[in-house]
């Protein structure tokens, strides 16, 4: 066993983010105080109370639908394309200027690694706005007739997972194809989403064309069964998913849903395995597994599997827990105690079902949620843990022995999200890659994106997809 | 001596390629625009939709998988058919529509140039709705559609030839399968489109339909965990049943196809979207490098 370096700290500073004691919705382009009640935003590597937020109720919620309803009617929707997308070029720059203070936010409030905020989501932030920008004045290019039209306004719910990150996957699209939006960030991540709307007044983008409503579930409720918007999409659980399905059924409202996932990752034994051990890590411990597509079942062929299991072990322990603001963190906190409750339970549920469970040694902060990268071994697809999403750093192994088995096993699911594929065979990869029912394959790598490329799921992972030339249809008749 | 005593047909489901009665033993009475008798029908069941639904999900990995210049092929061979049964079908059309039979003609010319339409789309759909994705990293990263799976179709109460046609072939061609319930007043084109996939090299389960009622089998096809997608243009201007089908079919997170709110006109350009709205983009990733 290689020995574990030994890192001094290197904590990034927290002083270029100004945490205000309490913040308002952000409605027709001002901070306003809500009608309702208010809830506390904690850091979760601390359990420090960052800032009092607003939960908007029924009438914050109406007042912002009819704010993006005034700005689609009289500003945005009459503004030229070319004129939208200087905005949303404005909002990319200040984005990328501003890039430092989005980081040290995201991992102050939502846990996660600065490394992670600072190196992927902060920067693909900035190219998802760069990339629809250049959209707007070029809709009739799409392959969507000469007269592509917006929908109107959308109401957009987002989750914590990747909470600046998911606003931009659903605000610059909606934008760039001429909608006004009102968005609910989730209740535990609210902050990034509202120096966003800072940003937005710092574009002087029009009000009303980006409203964010603070809140949990009923805000997210009453913003779906609102009649006034024209657009309904949703990054979260399925079971959210469903209720929003329903909820919608006979209206006119056009629906994307980004749901849940339980992805397999392959790996076949002729696959170079130290890349494919980093690709392990890559699919299930990046953002403490809280990624709806993490490659959360490992598949292995079993000539293979011991080898693999001992790079793998090895490997994870050398991953470093702890202070999201550390430049050497590799994984960070559980974004809420609840969370963590799950991720508990279902691992419990694990060992009680027969699982071998396996986690390096590591010390966790006394404060905060944290829950140490875990893997199972001895899984069958019968186990809860091989079956359920459990959106934390727990990884299930699962051998196979044909790529007909491997087939098989990685769609025995209700989800289909994302896949991977680990061989050095091209024709494997390609024969794997259609027989996968999954909206994402990534083959030799995991867990990459960018705003070109298209990304959502097959069958109960949800329908519609974000980014790319594909992403254009969600916002357009 | 008496006039020849006809020998009256009652028409059968279309299930996996053969064509069984109806599990329940039910059948019902067609009556041509007048109102006069013309052929006894099968009334499909709940354990029909299921069997049917079976019979897709067997076949769907086989027609996916086949290579679209074949499925295009057969879906010419479908069209090359029914040409040959023209009269046939302008005869069910002018009984089941009421059109005059210079009218039915037209309908007929238009179902089957709408399959010869559709034929041509099996392997230029992907080139239309894919694309390379010039990502910001060495990858080769490509987006094509693949069939969403089963779906489950209301067809047209109305027209009964060329709105069948039109919602059928856009979802078989690019893959899918489909359990199609027919117009329940007007079944007889259903029926002998039925007779013509059997003798067209469609394989068995790619299309199986059920003649019956979109209102008692629709719920069970839309609540029902093995169907992928739902299309609710057969229930055209009944929002109550449509919004209960959708609610239904939220349980899987189907993709669902509303009904409109009248019957669409069928002489008009389809456009994409009728096979759009049952594919999936799919997107592979790949290192480029050493």
């Amino acid at each position: 066993m290689t020995s574990k370096f030994e890192y001094a700290p290197a904590p990034e500073s927290r002083s270029i983010v100004d945490i205000k004691p309490s913040y308002g919705l952000f409605i027709n382009g001002e901070f306003v105080d809500g009608h309702g009640k208010s809830f506390k935003t904690i850091s979760p590597s601390t359990e420090e109370v960052l800032a009092e937020v607003a939960e908007a109720d029924e009438a914050d919620v109406d007042a912002a639908v009819k704010a993006a309803r005034k700005a689609y009617d009289k500003v945005w929707s009459k503004l030229p394309g070319r004129e939208r997308a200087k905005y949303l070029y404005r909002i990319a720059r200040i984005i990328q200027e501003r890039s430092r203070e989005l980081a040290v936010l995201e991992s102050i409030d939502n846990g996660k690694p600065i490394k992670e905020s600072r190196d992927v989501d902060v920067p693909i932030v900035a190219a998802h706005f760069f990339y629809y920008a250049g959209w707007a004045d070029k809709l009739e290019y799409a392959g969507r007739g000469n007269h592509p039209q917006p929908l109107g306004v959308a109401g957009q719910i987002i989750p914590w997972n990747f909470p600046l990150l998911m606003l931009a996957w659903k605000i610059a699209p909606a934008l760039a194809c001429g909608n006004t939006v009102v968005l609910k960030p989730a209740e535990t991540t609210p902050l990034t989403a509202l120096l966003f709307a800072e940003i937005c007044q710092q574009a002087d983008l029009p009000p009303g064309v980006v409203n964010i409503v603070t809140g949990a579930g009923g805000t997210g409720q009453a913003l779906v069964g609102h009649p006034g918007i024209d657009k309904v999409a949703f990054t979260g659980s399925t079971e959210v998913g469903k209720a929003i399905a329903r909820t919608v059924a006979g209206t006119d409202k056009k629906v994307t849903l980004e749901l849940g996932g339980k992805a397999a990752n392959i790996v076949f034994d002729d696959a170079p395995l130290d890349q494919a051990v980093e690709g392990i890590v890559t699919g299930i411990f990046f953002n403490q597994g809280h990624v709806c597509c993490a490659g959360s079942r490992l598949l292995v062929q079993e000539s293979v599997a011991d080898e693999l299991l001992t790079k793998l072990k090895r490997r994870m322990s050398t991953l470093r827990i702890g202070d999201p603001l550390d430049k050497n963190t590799d994984i960070g906190a559980i974004n809420s105690a609840e969370q963590l409750a799950r991720i508990r339970e279902l691992s419990e549920i694990g060992e009680a079902e027969g699982a071998g469970r396996w986690s390096p040694e590591c010390e966790l902060p006394s404060h905060g949620f944290w829950f140490p990268p875990t893997l199972f071994t001895d899984v069958t697809q019968a186990h809860r843990i091989a079956r359920e999403e459990i959106f934390g750093p727990v990884l299930s192994v699962l051998t196979f022995r044909t790529p007909s088995e491997a087939v098989e096993k990685a769609n025995n699911t209700p989800y289909g999200l994302s896949a991977g594929v680990w061989t050095e065979k091209g024709s494997l990869i390609l024969s794997m890659a259609n027989r996968l029912r999954a909206g994402v394959v990534w083959a030799n790598t995991f867990n990459k994106f960018d705003p070109t490329s298209p990304f959502g799921g097959f069958k109960e992972s949800g329908y519609g997809r974000e980014g790319g030339r594909h992403g254009l249809e969600a916002y357009l008749k | 001596m008496s006039d020849r005593i006809d020998v009256r047909k009652t028409y059968k489901l279309y299930i996996g390629g053969a064509f069984p009665r109806s599990e329940s033993a039910y059948s019902y009475e067609v009556r041509d625009s007048k109102g006069k008798f013309v052929a006894n029908a099968a009334l499909a069941s709940r354990k029909d939709a299921r069997d049917a639904v079976i019979a897709a999900r067997k076949a769907f990995g086989s027609w996916s998988g086949k290579t679209a210049y074949n499925r295009a092929q057969i879906l010419y061979r479908i069209a090359e058919v029914m040409e040959d049964r023209r009269p046939q079908f302008v005869q069910a059309v002018v009984q089941s529509e009421g059109l005059t039979p210079a009218r039915a003609e037209k309908v007929v010319d238009a179902a089957i140039d709408r399959l010869v339409w559709y034929a041509g789309w099996a392997d230029k759909i992907t080139q239309v709705i894919g694309n390379a994705n010039p990502v910001a990293g060495p990858f080769f990263n490509l987006s094509t559609p693949e069939p969403t799976g089963v779906v489950a179709v209301l067809a047209p109460q109305e027209s009964s030839l060329l709105g069948l046609v039109s919602v059928v072939a856009p979802a078989i061609v690019t893959g899918n399968t489909v359990v199609v319930v027919s117009s329940y007043d007007r079944p007889l084109s259903a029926v002998n489109f039925a007779e013509v996939l059997a003798t067209s090299d469609v394989p068995g389960g790619v299309v199986n339909i059920l003649t019956g009622s979109a209102a008692t089998i629709g719920p069970w096809l839309a609540s029902h965990m093995d169907v992928n997608a739902l299309d609710l243009t057969g229930i055209a201007g009944d929002a109550a049943l449509a919004t209960d089908l959708e609610v239904a079919a939220a349980d899987n997170l189907k993709r669902v196809r509303r009904a409109p709110a009248a019957e669409p006109d069928w002489t008009l350009d389809p456009g994409l979207e009728p096979m759009t709205a049952f594919l999936e983009i799919k997107t592979v990733w790949h290192p480029i490098g050493v």
